[in-house]
C-alpha cells in the first residue's frame, strides 16, 4: 500500500491508500464526530455530522469525512467556522426529532446547538440507518428497512420477518442513537404473531395460517 | 389475485433481480396497485428481501399499495402550470371530490394525484382525467367535468 | 427486413428509400407530440385519413405523425408539403376544407395561417413565422422531417451515416478527438464536458463499460428531451452507439421516465427497427463492433435524474444517490465504468461527426458551443420549444421568439435550471445564455426549462413552490437535505401565510449554508431558488414579513377579494358562479363579498366582465366595510 501525505488541521499526516479522512484524523489524535458511521458496515454518508472542509485545487469544499478517501496533498480543516456552523444546524435539526438522545446532547454542547431551535417533530428517528444496515449487512435478515422518501422517510420493521427473527436477536437496539428504534419495534410487535404460531406463508396475514 | 399472471410477468423479465422495478411497474399497470400477495411472490421468485421491495414500492411515485379509484384524476403541478394557477385548480378538485392528493374516496370512484409536468405546458393549467387532458381549465369548470364521470 | 451488413449496403438501402420518395407528392404532416396530442392531434390525423379515403386520395397523398416542431402554443400543427404550408390550431372540422382546398386545388386556407400580431400580415410558410425565424434549429428541425415511428424516414435524411463513418473511417481516438474539439458540454444540468467523462471511462481498465441516456427529465416545466426522444428516437440511438464505440462499451441503457409512455414506445420501436437492420446488436454493419441496449423505465422519482441515483435505479433498487468521490465514469452501474449523458447531448453527437467539430463550434460563445433547446413556458405568448445558439440574450428569447408577456402584463423574472436553478430579474435580461453566465447570475442552465413570470407571480411563493416540490422528491438519506428542506418549507410557508417574522430571511440563509454539506447535488443546489429570490427580490420577502402584504397579490392567505361599489354593474355573473355562495347580490343591487364565507378561489375575479373590472384584490390593508344594505340599489 502506498503512503499518502496530507495535512489535517495544520498537521502533516501520513496515511495509507483507501483510508478515509476520519481514519486518517484519528491516527493523529484528531476526532471527527460521526453518527451514522460504523466500522463493520459499508460506507454510508447519511448524517453528515462528519462534514469537514477540504481544499481541492484551491477551492474549499464540504465533504463527509467518514467516506472521503485520503488524497495526496489534500488540505483538511475539521473545525473551521463554516464546519462548526454546519454541524450546529445539523445537530439542531436532529434534536427536533430526538431531544433526549445522549449522543446529540454531547454534540449540542460542543457546537452550541439550541435544542429548541426548531419545532419538535413526533418521529424520533434521525435516519442514521444503523439498524437497517446492521440487520441487512451483518445479520442478513432484512427485518427492518426504510420506507418512503424525502421528509416522509421512516424506518419500519416488517412483522412477517421480525416475528421470526427479532425475538432472539435485538442486536440493533444498542446501535440506535435515539429511542426511535424501540418504539418502531414495539409498534411492529403488535402486528406480529408469536413465533410458535406462525405458519403457512409466515406472514401475519390472516388468510394463510395453517 | 392471479399468481400465474404474476409469474408470467416475472418470467417476461427473465426473473432478473435488476428488473425488479420493471416487474413492479408491469404489475402496477395491470392491477393499478400492488397487492401484498404479488409483492410476496416477487420477493420469493427473485430471491430479494421483502424490505427492499417495500422500500421500492414506497419510494417511487408510480406505485400504490392500496387499490385505486375507477377514475384517476391528475392535476399538473409543474412550474408552468403553477404560475398559471394550478393550486386553485387543485383546490377546486379537492372540494369537488373531498379527497386530497394521494387519496382515493370511500366508494372507489376517484383517485387524486398531483403530477410534475405533463409536458403540455402550453395548455396550462392542466387536469388529466383517465388519460384525457383538460387544458386551460378554470376552477369553475372542474365540478362539471368531474360530474360527467360515472 | 434485410440486415445491412456493410456500409455500402447501408448506402444502397438509403438510395432505394430516397428513390421511392416523390418530392412533388403531397404530404400532410401533423405534429403527434404530447402537446398537440393533448389538444386533439390524434382526432385531426384520423379526420385526414377518413377525408382522404373519401376523396380516393389515400395513395396519392401521404399522411404522417411527426415529432414536435416546438410551437406548442398553437397546436395541433399541420404542415403541408410541398410548399411548407403551416396551419395552426387545426380542428377535425377544418380537415375537409384543407383537403379540398389545399390538397386538391392547391389553394391556401387563409384563416388557419399564422397572423403576425405586429403587422397583421398572414404568414404561409413555417420558416417565416417569427417564432421559428429567430431560432437556430439544428436539432429540432429534424423532428418535423420524419415520421417518428419510421426508420426509413430517418435513413432518408441521412440517418446512421455518422455511425457508418465512425465505424469504418475513424478510430475510437478520432471520435474522442472530434468530440473534444467540439467542446460539447452536457445538456442535462452541469454542463460538464462530454469528452472528459468519455475519456475517463475509456481509460478505466475494467473491460465491461456502459453508456447511458438520461431521459428522466424530471425538471417540472421542461419537455425538450421528451420531444427529441419521442420525435427522433433514432438520432439518440445513433449518438449512443457512437459514444459506445468511442469509449469501448458494448452495452447501453436508456433510462426513460414512465410518465412519457409515447417516448417509451417510440424508443423501443426504434431499437427493434435498428436491430432488424443490423444497426444494433452483433457485428454492426459488418464492422465487428457489438452493442446492445435496454430501455429502463423510471418509476417516478425526480432524484433518479441524478447520475448515481439513476445508476442505483438501473440496478433495480430505490434510487438513492451514492457518494461520487470516485466518478461514475470509473465506477458506475454495478461498479463498472459508466458514461451518462443527457438526451440532447447524445442528439448532438451524430451531427458533430457528420458535419465536423468546426461546424459545431461556429455556434455559441467561448465556453459554451453549439445550440441549446429551451422549453419556454409560463406567462409567455408563444409557449413552446425553442432552439437557439448559445450566446443569445434572454431578452431575445423572451421578446423576439416568445413574443413577450400576454395580456399587457409586466415581466418580472425568468426561472431557469428547475429546482436547482434560480430566478433572473428584468435588470439581468441582457445576460447571454451560456453555462457560465447563468451560474454567475445565481441560476444555472440546467436542462433547459425556462419559466417566465409576470407581475402577478409572487417570488416568495415561487421559492416555496420549489422547496415544496423537493420535500417529496429528496431521497431522504442525508440530514442537510431532508431536514434542511423540511425547515425551509416551514419558514417559507409561514412567510407566505402572513406568519413570517424578523430573522426568517437570515434563518433561510443559514439553512442554505448547511445544505452545502448534502450528499448529492439535489440537496446542495436545493437552496438556489430561495437564495436567488432573496438576492433579487428581498423587498417582496420583507413586504410579506413586515407588512403582511403580498405585492404580487398572489398569496391566498394574505389577500382579500373585494367588489368596487363604484364599478359594479350588478350583472350577476360573479354571484352565479361563486362556488362558495359568498356573494350577496340581487337585481340592480351592488354586489358584496361576504369575507367570512369567501374561500378566495378567485372565480369572481376571473369572471367579472373585462369592461367592468369591478373585482379587485387587496393585500396588506383592511378590506373596506361593505356598502350598507340600504345603499346598495343602483
Ligand atoms: C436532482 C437531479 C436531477 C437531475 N435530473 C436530470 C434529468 O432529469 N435529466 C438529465 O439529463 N440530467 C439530470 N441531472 C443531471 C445528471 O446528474 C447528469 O449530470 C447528466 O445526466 C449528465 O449528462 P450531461 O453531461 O450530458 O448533461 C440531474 C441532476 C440532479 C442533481
Ligand atoms: S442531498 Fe437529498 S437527494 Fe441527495 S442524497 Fe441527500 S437526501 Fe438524498
Ligand atoms: S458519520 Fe459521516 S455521514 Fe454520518
Amino acid at each position: 500500500m502506498s503512503e499518502i501525505h496530507l495535512q489535517i488541521d495544520g498537521k502533516d499526516v501520513v496515511a495509507s491508500e483507501g483510508m478515509t479522512l476520519v481514519d486518517a484524523a484519528k491516527s493523529v489524535g484528531i476526532t471527527i464526530p460521526t453518527l451514522c458511521h460504523h466500522e463493520k458496515l459499508e460506507p454510508y454518508g447519511g448524517c453528515r455530522i462528519c462534514t469537514v472542509e477540504v481544499e481541492v485545487r484551491g477551492w474549499p469544499k464540504l465533504v463527509a469525512g467518514c467516506i472521503y478517501p485520503v488524497e495526496k496533498d489534500l488540505v483538511v480543516r475539521t473545525r473551521s467556522e463554516k464546519v462548526d456552523k454546519v454541524r450546529k444546524v445539523l445537530v439542531e435539526e436532529m434534536l427536533a426529532h430526538a431531544p433526549d438522545s445522549e449522543q446529540l446532547k454531547v454534540l449540542a454542547e460542543e457546537y452550541g446547538a439550541d435544542k429548541d431551535r426548531f419545532d419538535k417533530h413526533p418521529s424520533f428517528c434521525i435516519h442514521c440507518g444503523l439498524c437497517v444496515r446492521y440487520c441487512a449487512e451483518i445479520k442478513k435478515k432484512h427485518a427492518v428497512g426504510f420506507v418512503d422518501r424525502g421528509s416522509n422517510r421512516e424506518i419500519s420493521f416488517f412483522p412477517e420477518i421480525a416475528g421470526k427473527e427479532c425475538w432472539d436477536c435485538k442486536e440493533c437496539f444498542p446501535l440506535c442513537p435515539t429511542s426511535a428504534l424501540q418504539a418502531a419495534y414495539v409498534l411492529a410487535e403488535s402486528l406480529m404473531s408469536p413465533p410458535e404460531e406462525a405458519g403457512g406463508c409466515g406472514c401475519s396475514c390472516s388468510g394463510h395460517k395453517k | 389475485m392471479d399468481i400465474k399472471r404474476i409469474d408470467e410477468i416475472i418470467e417476461k423479465h427473465d426473473s432478473e433481480e435488476s428488473s425488479l422495478i420493471q416487474i413492479l411497474l408491469d404489475i402496477q399497470s395491470e392491477h393499478h396497485w400492488l397487492p401484498k400477495e404479488a409483492l410476496n411472490r416477487v420477493a420469493e421468485k427473485l430471491q430479494v428481501p421483502l424490505s427492499r421491495i417495500q422500500h421500492i414500492a414506497t419510494f417511487y411515485k408510480a406505485f400504490s399499495l392500496v387499490p385505486k379509484g375507477r377514475h384517476e384524476v391528475h392535476v399538473c403541478m409543474g412550474t408552468a402550470c403553477h404560475v398559471r394557477g394550478a393550486q386553485r385548480v387543485l383546490d377546486a378538485v379537492q372540494d369537488a371530490t373531498g379527497i386530497k392528493p394521494g387519496e382515493t374516496d370511500a366508494d372507489l370512484k376517484f383517485s387524486l394525484e398531483t403530477v410534475n409536468c405533463l409536458g403540455c405546458c402550453a395548455l396550462g393549467p392542466v387536469m388529466e382525467v383517465d388519460g384525457k387532458h383538460h387544458g386551460n381549465i378554470a376552477p369553475s369548470q372542474i365540478a362539471s367535468v368531474l360530474n360527467n364521470c360515472d | 427486413m434485410t440486415r445491412l451488413s456493410s456500409p455500402e449496403k447501408l448506402e444502397c438501402a438509403r438510395k432505394e428509400i430516397v428513390a421511392k420518395i416523390d418530392p412533388s407528392k403531397p404530404c400532410i404532416s401533423v405534429c403527434a407530440g404530447a402537446g398537440c396530442l393533448a389538444s386533439g392531434a390524434a382526432e385531426v390525423i384520423a379526420a385526414f385519413k377518413t377525408e382522404l379515403e373519401f376523396h380516393g386520395l389515400t395513395t396519392e397523398v401521404n399522411t404522417r405523425g411527426t415529432g414536435c416542431p416546438g410551437f406548442c402554443e398553437r397546436g395541433p400543427i399541420v404542415m403541408i408539403y410541398p410548399g411548407e404550408i403551416c396551419y395552426l390550431q387545426v380542428k377535425p372540422a377544418d380537415v375537409p376544407e384543407i383537403v379540398s382546398h389545399t390538397i386538391k386545388e392547391k389553394k391556401v386556407v387563409e384563416r388557419l395561417l399564422y397572423v403576425n400580431p405586429a403587422t397583421g400580415e398572414k404568414v404561409t410558410r413555417e420558416s417565416e413565422i417569427p417564432f421559428y425565424k429567430n431560432q437556430q434549429r439544428n436539432i429540432l428541425s429534424e423532428n418535423i422531417r420524419l415520421d417518428s415511428k419510421s426508420i426509413d424516414d430517418y435513413l432518408a435524411i441521412g440517418g446512421y451515416s455518422a455511425l457508418s463513418k465512425v465505424l469504418f473511417q475513424m478510430k475510437p481516438e478520432d471520435v474522442m478527438g472530434e468530440i473534444k474539439k467540439s467542446n460539447l458540454r452536457g445538456r442535462g444540468g452541469g454542463g460538464f464536458p462530454a469528452w472528459r467523462k468519455w475519456e475517463e471511462s475509456r481509460n478505466a481498465p475494467d473491460p465491461i463499460k456502459y453508456v447511458i441516456v438520461n431521459a428522466d427529465e424530471g425538471d417540472p416545466g421542461a419537455f425538450m428531451d421528451r420531444a427529441l426522444i419521442e420525435g427522433n428516437p433514432h438520432s439518440i440511438l445513433e449518438g449512443l452507439i457512437i459514444g459506445a464505440y468511442a469509449v469501448g462499451a458494448h452495452e447501453g441503457f436508456i433510462y426513460v421516465r414512465q410518465e412519457y409512455p409515447l417516448a417509451v414506445v417510440n424508443i423501443n420501436l426504434a431499437i427493434r427497427q435498428a436491430a432488424e437492420r443490423g444497426l444494433v446488436g452483433k457485428d454492426i454493419l459488418g464492422s465487428g463492433f457489438d452493442f446492445t441496449v435496454k430501455v429502463h423505465m423510471g418509476a417516478g422519482a425526480f432524484v433518479c435524474g441524478e447520475s448515481s441515483a439513476l445508476m442505483t435505479a438501473l440496478e433495480g433498487r430505490a434510487g438513492e444517490p451514492r457518494p461520487k468521490y470516485i466518478h461514475t465514469a470509473v465506477k458506475g452501474v454495478w461498479d463498472h465504468p459508466s458514461v451518462l449523458n443527457n438526451v440532447e447531448t447524445w442528439a448532438n453527437v451524430p451531427q458533430i461527426i457528420n458535419k465536423g467539430a468546426d461546424w459545431f463550434t461556429q455556434y455559441g460563445t467561448e465556453g459554451s458551443k453549439g445550440t441549446k433547446i429551451f422549453s419556454l413556458v409560463g406567462k409567455i405568448s408563444n409557449t413552446g420549444l425553442v432552439e437557439v445558439p448559445m450566446g443569445v440574450t434572454l431578452r431575445e428569447i423572451i421578446e423576439k421568439i416568445g413574443g413577450g408577456i400576454p395580456g399587457g402584463k409586466k415581466f418580472k423574472a425568468v426561472q431557469t435550471g428547475g429546482p436547482s436553478g434560480g430566478c433572473i430579474p428584468e435588470a439581468q435580461l441582457d445576460l447571454v445564455v451560456d453555462f457560465d453566465q447563468l451560474t454567475k447570475a445565481g441560476s444555472m442552465m440546467g436542462s433547459g426549462g425556462m419559466i417566465v413570470m409576470d407581475e402577478d407571480t409572487c417570488m416568495v411563493d415561487i421559492a416555496r413552490y420549489f422547496i415544496d416540490f423537493l420535500k417529496d422528491e429528496s431521497c431522504g438519506k442525508c440530514t442537510p437535505c431532508r431536514e434542511g428542506i423540511r425547515q425551509m418549507l416551514r419558514v417559507l410557508t409561514n412567510i407566505t401565510t402572513g406568519k413570517g417574522k424578523e430573522g426568517d430571511i437570515e434563518l433561510l440563509e443559514e439553512l442554505a449554508e448547511s445544505m452545502g454539506a448534502a450528499l448529492c447535488a439535489l440537496g446542495k443546489s436545493a437552496p438556489n431558488p430561495v437564495l436567488s429570490t432573496i438576492r433579487y427580490f428581498r423587498d417582496e420577502y420583507e413586504a410579506h414579513i413586515r407588512q403582511q402584504r403580498c405585492p404580487a397579490l398572489a398569496c391566498k392567505e394574505m389577500i382579500a377579494f373585494h367588489i368596487d361599489p363604484a364599478k359594479c354593474k350588478a350583472c350577476g355573473t360573479c354571484f352565479k358562479q361563486c362556488p362558495a355562495e359568498a356573494i350577496e347580490g340581487g337585481k340592480k343591487r351592488i354586489h358584496v363579498i361576504d369575507q367570512e364565507k369567501c374561500t378566495k378561489c378567485g372565480t369572481c375575479f376571473d369572471v367579472c366582465p373585462k369592461q367592468f373590472g369591478a373585482v379587485g384584490k387587496i393585500s396588506g390593508e383592511p378590506v373596506p366595510p361593505p356598502v350598507p344594505e340600504e345603499k346598495r340599489a343602483l
